[in-house]
């Protein structure tokens, strides 16, 4: 069979590979090009410009804005996801001590699985509405409501600029937390028990065997986990556009990258300038990755 | 300008994307898949089918355009705050009592811009567009691109009533010009629409109250209203910024003459920092003290539900906010429109003045497949028929004089009415950098935004405001536009 092997390989993946180069690399390299015109997005006659746009792009106060609040978002969400989902799925696993010579969660362990997951299953748009109403500014918002029982003021979670890319986080960890649990929670059970049955017959405490035996095997899924969350910190376009004052405000406290893209090519019909966004967000997206899988890279643990 | 903000669209990023691909894959017949490209869609709009005017129809008195009367026609209407009935119910049937044998096909979206954006790019455009919305096109960009139809032979046409009598005859001052861009006719400004402060004349009656006259009054005013627990002043911060910014270039206007609002509009340097822009400012900086933090999160229809609930008393708006807010509001709510108060006593125009415009812009894509069937039905919209069926249906007064005669008014349209009376030649001007410049427009959005919620004061809004009208006019990217009246 094995003359046959090559044209079989090819007449299966040559579809794929066609659609992907259609509709996903094509896209991108006509995106480089516009980015390089001042294309209006209205007529099919853009004029080369070079590297204008970018230009542009340095002393646009409202990019670097944004830029920052993808800093913020890549330092703060991928880190407390991962720690919250980490605790969380340490708990369902593996901290109810030994039952029958192996390592169980805490009780209804199973049913906690499927609350935590259900964000995960909510469409985006979904999220932000609900959270429209849970940080509503008004007294009977929902966080506001409960504060008013207990005599605190009403909190400005959305329209305050100092708080509102905070909250915008909070509800983006919210919706992360859920997946992540489940996928270390398949990381965890993959780890051979006797491992975990030799360290308790030595003495280790739930604490060293969380920090000595649980982290470093799963260094491997935590890295995607990071890669992961750091590629959805370079987005958040939906629930800005949802929960933000004027969508990315007030005072472009919480505007970010795709926002600034949408806005420059449909409200002000500059899809050169648009692109240019895109192409740079392209490149922090893809360095990003880049960096963190070469920073966490370790040896492999064979099991 | 739009008379529906509507909600934040819910577009999602996967559409946004799924909107760019629509475009890359826009293919001219015969054209390979990966040639082609999103700005080589089609220069040309779609051969095989004559795009040329159909060739066919006669001109007559009855068909001053010579549209061909099997020419099919296609109509996209914003429906937002107008609804689209006064479209499926009034001028698309009189378009086809004209021309019995052309097919009229009606698309209405909440989207204009992310509906027809793909289409323009491709050159496959509709014959009318109502341009409206959160989501409208840059009419500015349109007009520069070449996509726009100049209208002058629409306002030059013999009327439909009267054909001794040119259509630009038979609109209210100030309309033709309302929509010149590149010092041209582009836009049909249809809605005629009065600006100013809309309160329920019920509740102001059962407390006694009455408008104030003056921003010394206006305070007086505040601390009652706050004192019966009513917020004396409120507009939604989350999407209708512009509602305060109204006011703000208003009072402006009122303090030194609509000059300014040109000045404005031409980007004339150090216009905002201009005694009558910073006097304006402070004033409803002032007033903007007494309401409640949290409006900056709400959407303009939760403000306006809470006026028809009687906890807001004056809120800034156009005439077409009784219409939008039919299906909330209780019996005895009576919408009235008060004026903007004085700010000085040296207000160069009475306080009786508002401003009143023409708005809500229906264009012709310059490469329509039947723009002499869409100059045609904006004649027909300019007919005293056509404008008598819109305002019927949608509740809104037109740019056509005397089509509302005779029509019973509801309060909020006799309050105008009369407003209109009291204001004679006192009229406002309106502004075009809403429609120019969006960029800053988006600017002045943001700072109105920062001065009404205490953030900033009324001269840094001044200041920065200056800025951004500087930065715009250094922008060689952004093709001025200036007017003279």
């Amino acid at each position: 069979m094995r003359q046959g092997r090559y044209p079989f390989i090819v007449g299966f993946l040559a579809a794929p590979v066609l659609l992907y180069v259609v509709f996903v690399v094509s896209p991108y390299i006509q995106a480089f090009y516009i980015a390089l015109t001042d294309w209006k997005g209205i007529s099919a006659n853009p004029r080369f410009i070079g590297l204008e746009n970018f230009a542009r792009l340095l002393d646009d106060e409202v990019f670097w804005a944004a830029v920052r609040h993808h800093g913020v978002l890549l330092l703060v969400m991928p880190l407390v996801t991962i720690v919250i989902a980490l605790f969380f799925s340490f708990l369902l696993n593996l901290s109810g001590g030994q039952r029958g010579g192996r390592m169980t969660g805490i009780r209804g362990s199973k049913v906690y699985r499927v609350i935590f997951f259900m964000p995960q299953v909510l469409a985006v748009a979904i999220v932000g509405v609900l959270f429209q109403a849970i940080y509503s500014p008004e007294r009977v918002g929902v966080v506001n409501g409960l504060l008013d029982k207990i005599g605190v003021e009403p909190v400005g979670w959305l329209i305050d600029p100092d708080l509102a890319l905070w909250t915008i986080i909070s509800v983006m960890v919210w919706q992360a937390v859920g997946f992540y649990v489940v996928l270390f929670s398949a990381g965890m059970s993959s780890i051979p028990k006797d491992v975990f049955e030799a360290a308790a017959l030595d003495g280790a405490g739930r604490f060293t065997l969380f920090f000595k035996i649980t982290i470093p095997l799963l260094w491997d899924t935590m890295q995607v986990a990071w890669v992961y969350l750091g590629i959805a910190a370079f987005d958040a376009f939906a629930l800005v556009q949802v929960l933000s004052v004027d969508r990315g405000g007030p005072d472009n406290a919480t505007t970010v990258l795709p926002m600034e893209i949408w806005r420059t090519a449909f409200n002000f019909s500059k899809f050169g300038y648009a692109s240019a966004m895109g192409v740079a967000l392209f490149f922090m997206t893809i360095t990003f990755a880049a960096l963190t899988l070469r920073v966490t890279r370790r040896e492999r643990i064979e099991f | 300008m739009s008379n529906s903000v509507g909600t934040p669209g819910d577009i999602t990023r996967r559409q946004l994307l799924r909107r760019i691909g629509m475009s890359a894959l826009i293919v001219g017949p015969g054209a390979g898949l990966l040639s082609a490209c999103a700005t080589g869609g089609g220069a040309a709009p779609s051969a095989g089918t004559s795009a040329a005017p159909s060739a066919g129809g006669a001109i007559s008195a009855k068909n001053p355009f010579g549209v061909a009367a099997d020419a099919p026609l296609e109509v996209v209407i914003f429906k937002g705050g107008l609804g689209d009935g006064y479209a499926t119910e009034v001028h698309e049937p009189l378009y086809k009592k004209t021309f019995a044998q052309a097919q009229v096909k009606h698309v209405a979206t909440q989207q204009i811009a992310q509906t027809l954006q793909p289409r323009f790019a491709g050159g496959d455009v509709p014959d009318v567009i109502a341009n409206s919305g959160t989501d409208l096109m840059d009419n500015g960009a349109l007009q520069q691109e070449g996509q726009l139809l100049e209208l002058t032979e629409l306002w030059d046409a013999p009327s439909i009533d009267d054909p001794n009598k040119k259509v630009r005859d038979l609109v209210a001052p100030g309309t033709v010009e309302s929509g010149l861009l590149a010092g041209k006719p582009y836009l049909m400004n249809y809605v005629f629409s009065a600006y100013g402060l809309w309160y329920d004349s019920a509740l102001f009656e059962k407390n006694g109250w009455t408008p104030p006259k003056t921003f010394e009054e206006f305070k007086a005013f505040a601390e009652k209203a706050k004192a019966a627990g009513v917020t004396p002043f409120a507009y939604a911060g989350k999407n209708a910024a512009y509602y305060a910014y109204w006011m703000i270039l208003i009072s402006a206007a009122k303090i030194e003459g609509n000059q300014i609002l040109l000045d404005v509009d031409n980007l004339v340097d150090g216009v905002w920092q201009r005694d009558a822009m910073k006097q304006s400012a402070a004033a409803w900086a002032e007033i903007a003290k007494y309401m409640d933090k949290s409006f900056e999160g709400l959407i303009h229809t939760a403000v306006q539900l809470r006026q028809n609930q009687g906890k807001v008393a004056l809120y800034p708006s156009g005439s077409w906010l009784e219409n939008e807010q039919k299906s909330q509001t209780p019996e005895g709510f009576k919408y009235a429109l008060a004026p903007t108060p004085s700010v000085t006593a040296a207000d160069k125009m009475p306080y009786e003045a508002i401003r009143a415009a023409a708005g809500e812009a229906y264009i012709v894509p310059a490469k329509a497949k039947n723009p002499k069937g869409g100059l045609e039905y904006l004649r027909i919209m300019l007919s005293k028929e056509g404008a008598r069926g819109f305002t019927e249906k949608s509740g809104n007064i037109t740019v056509v004089t005397g089509a509302a005669d005779g029509l019973e008014l509801s309060p909020g349209n006799a309050s105008l009415s009369a407003a209109q009376t009291a204001a004679g030649q006192n009229v406002v001007t309106f502004s075009s950098f809403e429609n120019w410049y969006k960029e800053f427009e988006t600017e002045l959005r943001k700072q109105t935004n920062a001065l009404m919620f205490g953030r900033i004061s009324g001269d840094e809004f001044c200041e920065k405001m200056q800025k951004a009208a500087d930065k715009t006019k250094a922008d060689s990217s952004i093709t001025k536009q200036t007017r003279t009246v």
